[in-house]
Protein backbone atom coordinates (compact mmCIF):
# COMPACT_ATOMS: atom_id res chain seq x y z
CA UNK A 1 0.00 0.00 0.00
CA UNK A 2 2.79 2.36 0.98
CA UNK A 3 4.80 1.36 -2.09
CA UNK A 4 1.79 2.11 -4.25
CA UNK A 5 1.41 5.58 -2.79
CA UNK A 6 5.13 6.24 -3.31
CA UNK A 7 4.73 5.30 -6.97
CA UNK A 8 1.68 7.52 -7.12
CA UNK A 9 3.59 10.49 -5.65
CA UNK A 10 6.51 9.91 -8.02
CA UNK A 11 4.10 9.76 -10.95
CA UNK A 12 2.41 12.99 -9.96
CA UNK A 13 5.80 14.69 -9.48
CA UNK A 14 6.87 13.43 -12.93
CA UNK A 15 3.69 14.76 -14.53
CA UNK A 16 4.19 18.16 -12.90
CA UNK A 17 7.77 18.34 -14.18
CA UNK A 18 6.76 17.24 -17.68
CA UNK A 19 3.97 19.82 -17.91
CA UNK A 20 6.07 22.72 -16.55
CA UNK A 21 7.06 24.13 -19.95
CA UNK A 22 3.37 24.60 -20.73
CA UNK A 23 3.08 26.90 -17.74
CA UNK A 24 6.02 28.98 -18.99
CA UNK A 25 3.87 30.95 -21.43
CA UNK A 26 2.87 34.53 -20.98
CA UNK A 27 -0.74 35.64 -21.24
CA UNK A 28 -0.05 38.93 -23.03
CA UNK A 29 -1.25 39.10 -26.67
CA UNK A 30 1.49 39.18 -29.37
CA UNK A 31 3.14 42.48 -30.36
CA UNK A 32 1.27 44.44 -33.08
CA UNK A 33 3.41 43.26 -36.01
CA UNK A 34 4.51 39.88 -34.63
CA UNK A 35 2.13 37.94 -36.88
CA UNK A 36 0.73 40.74 -39.04
CA UNK A 37 2.31 41.64 -42.35
CA UNK A 38 3.13 45.20 -43.33
CA UNK A 39 0.57 46.74 -45.73
CA UNK A 40 3.28 47.59 -48.27
CA UNK A 41 4.40 44.34 -50.00
CA UNK A 42 7.85 45.74 -50.85
CA UNK A 43 8.48 46.63 -47.20
CA UNK A 44 7.13 43.27 -46.05
CA UNK A 45 9.48 41.47 -48.46
CA UNK A 46 12.43 43.43 -47.00
CA UNK A 47 11.34 42.62 -43.44
CA UNK A 48 10.80 38.95 -44.33
CA UNK A 49 14.27 38.63 -45.86
CA UNK A 50 15.85 40.15 -42.76
CA UNK A 51 13.81 38.08 -40.29
CA UNK A 52 14.93 34.87 -41.97
CA UNK A 53 18.55 35.74 -41.21
CA UNK A 54 18.11 36.75 -37.57
CA UNK A 55 18.50 34.15 -34.85
CA UNK A 56 15.83 33.61 -32.24
CA UNK A 57 17.67 34.03 -28.94
CA UNK A 58 15.39 31.74 -26.96
CA UNK A 59 15.23 28.91 -29.47
CA UNK A 60 18.70 29.18 -30.87
CA UNK A 61 18.40 26.91 -33.90
CA UNK A 62 15.56 28.85 -35.47
CA UNK A 63 15.30 32.18 -37.19
CA UNK A 64 12.86 34.68 -35.74
CA UNK A 65 10.71 34.13 -38.84
CA UNK A 66 10.36 30.44 -37.91
CA UNK A 67 9.91 30.69 -34.17
CA UNK A 68 6.76 30.76 -32.10
CA UNK A 69 8.54 32.07 -28.99
CA UNK A 70 7.00 35.30 -27.76
CA UNK A 71 10.40 37.01 -27.76
CA UNK A 72 10.80 36.12 -31.45
CA UNK A 73 7.36 37.67 -32.03
CA UNK A 74 8.50 40.85 -30.30
CA UNK A 75 11.64 40.87 -32.46
CA UNK A 76 9.56 40.42 -35.65
CA UNK A 77 7.36 43.31 -34.60
CA UNK A 78 10.44 45.50 -33.97
CA UNK A 79 11.87 44.59 -37.38
CA UNK A 80 8.61 45.35 -39.20
CA UNK A 81 8.03 48.63 -37.34
CA UNK A 82 11.58 49.79 -38.05
CA UNK A 83 11.29 48.84 -41.75
CA UNK A 84 7.95 50.71 -41.93
CA UNK A 85 9.73 53.76 -40.46
CA UNK A 86 12.15 53.57 -43.38
CA UNK A 87 15.15 52.06 -41.60
CA UNK A 88 17.61 50.07 -43.69
CA UNK A 89 17.54 46.28 -43.01
CA UNK A 90 21.32 46.21 -42.51
CA UNK A 91 21.03 49.03 -39.95
CA UNK A 92 18.51 46.93 -38.00
CA UNK A 93 20.87 43.96 -38.16
CA UNK A 94 23.70 46.19 -36.93
CA UNK A 95 21.50 47.43 -34.08
CA UNK A 96 20.90 43.84 -32.93
CA UNK A 97 24.54 42.81 -33.39
CA UNK A 98 25.58 45.74 -31.22
CA UNK A 99 23.53 44.12 -28.44
CA UNK A 100 23.95 40.39 -29.01
CA UNK A 101 27.11 40.10 -31.11
CA UNK A 102 27.59 38.16 -34.37
CA UNK A 103 25.57 35.34 -32.85
CA UNK A 104 22.21 36.97 -33.56
CA UNK A 105 22.86 37.09 -37.30
CA UNK A 106 22.78 34.11 -39.66
CA UNK A 107 24.48 36.12 -42.41
CA UNK A 108 28.21 35.42 -41.96
CA UNK A 109 30.58 38.35 -42.06
CA UNK A 110 34.36 38.62 -42.05
CA UNK A 111 35.61 39.51 -38.58
CA UNK A 112 38.49 38.88 -36.19
CA UNK A 113 37.23 35.38 -35.39
CA UNK A 114 35.62 34.34 -38.68
CA UNK A 115 38.32 35.27 -41.23
CA UNK A 116 39.81 31.72 -41.35
CA UNK A 117 36.48 30.46 -42.67
CA UNK A 118 36.91 32.71 -45.68
CA UNK A 119 40.70 32.46 -45.98
CA UNK A 120 41.19 28.68 -45.71
CA UNK A 121 39.13 27.71 -48.81
CA UNK A 122 41.02 30.31 -50.88
CA UNK A 123 44.32 28.98 -49.55
CA UNK A 124 43.35 25.36 -50.32
CA UNK A 125 42.25 26.30 -53.86
CA UNK A 126 45.57 28.08 -54.35
CA UNK A 127 47.57 25.05 -53.15
CA UNK A 128 45.50 22.71 -55.33
CA UNK A 129 46.07 25.00 -58.32
CA UNK A 130 49.83 25.07 -57.74
CA UNK A 131 50.06 21.29 -57.39
CA UNK A 132 48.02 20.83 -60.56
CA UNK A 133 50.16 23.30 -62.44
CA UNK A 134 53.39 21.53 -61.44
CA UNK A 135 52.02 18.14 -62.42
CA UNK A 136 50.76 19.35 -65.78
CA UNK A 137 54.10 21.01 -66.51
CA UNK A 138 55.97 17.91 -65.48
CA UNK A 139 53.98 15.88 -67.99
CA UNK A 140 54.74 17.96 -71.08
CA UNK B 1 58.23 15.04 -54.72
CA UNK B 2 59.88 14.44 -51.38
CA UNK B 3 58.79 11.61 -49.18
CA UNK B 4 57.68 13.79 -46.27
CA UNK B 5 55.10 15.71 -48.31
CA UNK B 6 53.07 12.50 -48.52
CA UNK B 7 52.44 12.81 -44.80
CA UNK B 8 51.01 16.33 -45.00
CA UNK B 9 47.36 15.39 -45.82
CA UNK B 10 47.27 12.74 -43.09
CA UNK B 11 48.74 15.16 -40.53
CA UNK B 12 46.18 17.79 -41.50
CA UNK B 13 43.38 15.24 -41.18
CA UNK B 14 44.61 14.09 -37.75
CA UNK B 15 44.88 17.72 -36.67
CA UNK B 16 41.27 18.22 -37.75
CA UNK B 17 40.21 15.11 -35.76
CA UNK B 18 41.98 16.39 -32.63
CA UNK B 19 40.32 19.81 -32.98
CA UNK B 20 36.86 18.29 -33.55
CA UNK B 21 37.35 15.87 -30.63
CA UNK B 22 38.42 18.69 -28.33
CA UNK B 23 35.45 20.85 -29.29
CA UNK B 24 33.05 17.92 -28.78
CA UNK B 25 34.27 17.43 -25.21
CA UNK B 26 33.82 21.11 -24.31
CA UNK B 27 30.60 21.83 -22.37
CA UNK B 28 27.78 23.38 -24.41
CA UNK B 29 27.36 27.09 -23.85
CA UNK B 30 23.88 28.40 -24.62
CA UNK B 31 24.36 31.79 -23.02
CA UNK B 32 24.18 34.83 -25.24
CA UNK B 33 26.22 37.45 -23.41
CA UNK B 34 25.08 41.05 -23.80
CA UNK B 35 27.47 43.32 -25.68
CA UNK B 36 26.08 46.24 -23.72
CA UNK B 37 28.35 45.62 -20.72
CA UNK B 38 30.48 48.72 -20.21
CA UNK B 39 28.01 50.82 -22.17
CA UNK B 40 25.35 53.20 -20.82
CA UNK B 41 21.92 51.81 -20.10
CA UNK B 42 19.68 52.75 -23.06
CA UNK B 43 16.94 55.31 -22.36
CA UNK B 44 13.56 53.91 -21.46
CA UNK B 45 10.45 54.94 -19.58
CA UNK B 46 8.23 52.03 -18.54
CA UNK B 47 4.84 52.18 -16.87
CA UNK B 48 4.34 50.50 -13.51
CA UNK B 49 3.93 46.72 -13.60
CA UNK B 50 2.01 46.53 -10.34
CA UNK B 51 -0.02 48.85 -8.12
CA UNK B 52 2.26 48.74 -5.07
CA UNK B 53 5.55 49.72 -6.74
CA UNK B 54 6.35 52.86 -8.79
CA UNK B 55 7.18 52.78 -12.50
CA UNK B 56 10.75 52.53 -13.80
CA UNK B 57 12.67 54.87 -16.12
CA UNK B 58 16.37 54.78 -17.06
CA UNK B 59 16.86 58.12 -15.21
CA UNK B 60 16.46 56.14 -11.96
CA UNK B 61 19.94 54.68 -12.48
CA UNK B 62 21.72 58.05 -12.52
CA UNK B 63 21.57 58.76 -8.78
CA UNK B 64 25.21 57.95 -8.06
CA UNK B 65 24.47 54.62 -6.40
CA UNK B 66 24.79 51.16 -7.96
CA UNK B 67 21.58 49.18 -8.54
CA UNK B 68 20.56 45.73 -9.60
CA UNK B 69 18.26 45.52 -12.61
CA UNK B 70 16.38 42.23 -12.53
CA UNK B 71 14.59 41.12 -15.70
CA UNK B 72 11.82 38.72 -14.71
CA UNK B 73 8.27 37.59 -15.46
CA UNK B 74 5.44 36.12 -13.44
CA UNK B 75 5.17 33.26 -15.98
CA UNK B 76 8.85 32.34 -15.57
CA UNK B 77 9.56 29.46 -13.20
CA UNK B 78 13.31 30.02 -12.61
CA UNK B 79 12.37 33.59 -11.61
CA UNK B 80 10.30 32.23 -8.74
CA UNK B 81 13.26 30.01 -7.83
CA UNK B 82 15.61 32.98 -7.52
CA UNK B 83 13.16 35.08 -5.44
CA UNK B 84 14.69 34.05 -2.07
CA UNK B 85 18.16 35.05 -3.35
CA UNK B 86 16.86 38.45 -4.46
CA UNK B 87 15.35 38.89 -1.01
CA UNK B 88 18.73 37.96 0.53
CA UNK B 89 20.43 40.57 -1.68
CA UNK B 90 17.89 43.20 -0.65
CA UNK B 91 18.52 42.42 3.05
CA UNK B 92 22.23 42.89 2.41
CA UNK B 93 21.56 46.40 1.15
CA UNK B 94 21.12 45.95 -2.61
CA UNK B 95 18.53 48.11 -4.35
CA UNK B 96 16.71 45.96 -6.89
CA UNK B 97 14.71 47.48 -9.74
CA UNK B 98 12.63 45.04 -11.73
CA UNK B 99 11.48 44.84 -15.32
CA UNK B 100 8.53 42.51 -15.87
CA UNK B 101 8.52 41.07 -19.38
CA UNK B 102 5.21 40.56 -21.19
CA UNK B 103 3.18 40.56 -18.02
CA UNK B 104 -0.27 41.59 -16.75
CA UNK B 105 -0.62 43.68 -13.56
CA UNK B 106 -2.83 41.07 -11.89
CA UNK B 107 -0.32 38.30 -12.64
CA UNK B 108 2.59 40.40 -11.33
CA UNK B 109 0.63 41.19 -8.14
CA UNK B 110 -0.15 37.50 -7.65
CA UNK B 111 3.50 36.56 -8.27
CA UNK B 112 4.75 39.15 -5.75
CA UNK B 113 2.37 38.03 -2.99
CA UNK B 114 3.35 34.44 -3.62
CA UNK B 115 7.15 34.74 -3.88
CA UNK B 116 7.90 38.04 -2.11
CA UNK B 117 8.63 41.52 -3.35
CA UNK B 118 12.30 42.58 -3.13
CA UNK B 119 11.85 45.33 -5.72
CA UNK B 120 11.96 49.08 -5.13
CA UNK B 121 10.40 49.75 -8.54
CA UNK B 122 8.98 47.59 -11.31
CA UNK B 123 8.55 48.66 -14.91
CA UNK B 124 6.43 46.71 -17.38
CA UNK B 125 8.10 45.83 -20.68
CA UNK B 126 5.08 44.67 -22.68
CA UNK B 127 6.82 44.14 -26.03
CA UNK B 128 10.30 43.12 -24.76
CA UNK B 129 11.63 46.43 -26.14
CA UNK B 130 13.88 47.31 -23.21
CA UNK B 131 14.95 43.67 -22.97
CA UNK B 132 16.16 43.77 -26.60
CA UNK B 133 17.74 47.17 -26.05
CA UNK B 134 19.94 45.96 -23.19
CA UNK B 135 20.92 42.73 -24.95
CA UNK B 136 19.08 40.38 -22.62
CA UNK B 137 17.96 37.14 -24.21
CA UNK B 138 15.72 35.61 -21.60
CA UNK B 139 14.33 35.64 -18.08
CA UNK B 140 15.64 35.83 -15.45
CA UNK B 141 18.69 37.98 -15.99
CA UNK B 142 20.21 40.44 -13.53
CA UNK B 143 22.34 43.43 -14.49
CA UNK B 144 24.57 45.50 -12.23
CA UNK B 145 24.23 49.19 -13.15
CA UNK B 146 26.65 51.69 -11.61
CA UNK B 147 25.75 55.16 -10.31
CA UNK B 148 26.36 56.75 -13.70
CA UNK B 149 23.96 54.41 -15.47
CA UNK B 150 26.69 52.21 -17.03
CA UNK B 151 25.93 48.48 -17.31
CA UNK B 152 28.75 46.76 -15.42
CA UNK B 153 27.80 43.12 -15.15
CA UNK B 154 25.22 40.63 -16.44
CA UNK B 155 24.12 37.50 -14.63
CA UNK B 156 22.31 35.11 -16.97
CA UNK B 157 19.79 32.70 -15.47
CA UNK B 158 18.56 32.44 -11.91
CA UNK B 159 20.76 33.63 -9.05
CA UNK B 160 21.62 30.55 -6.96
CA UNK B 161 22.46 30.82 -3.26
CA UNK B 162 26.21 30.59 -4.07
CA UNK B 163 25.88 33.51 -6.49
CA UNK B 164 24.73 35.96 -3.79
CA UNK B 165 28.27 36.89 -2.57
CA UNK B 166 29.36 37.29 -6.22
CA UNK B 167 26.50 39.73 -6.88
CA UNK B 168 27.33 41.69 -3.71
CA UNK B 169 30.96 41.81 -4.87
CA UNK B 170 29.93 43.12 -8.30
CA UNK B 171 27.81 45.81 -6.64
CA UNK B 172 30.81 46.87 -4.50
CA UNK B 173 32.98 47.00 -7.63
CA UNK B 174 30.38 49.21 -9.30
CA UNK B 175 30.56 51.61 -6.36
CA UNK B 176 34.12 52.58 -7.22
Amino acid sequence: MRALSTIHTALVAFMIIVTLPVAAQDAVPPAPYANVQLPDPAQEAKAEALMETLRCLKCQSQSIADSDASMAGDMRSQVRERIARGEDPEAIRAWLMERYGDYVSYAPRVSETTWPLFAVPLLLALVAGLVLLRRLRGRT
Amino acid sequence: MKRWTLWVPLTLFLGFCVLAGYQLTQPKDDFVVSRMIGKPLPDFDLHAASLDRPALASSYFHDGKPHLLNVFASWCIPCAAEAPQLEALRRRGADIAGIAIRDRPEDVADYLTRYGNPYSRIGSDDLSQVQLDIGSSGVPETFVIDGKGIIRYQHIGDIRPDDVPLMIGKLREAEQ
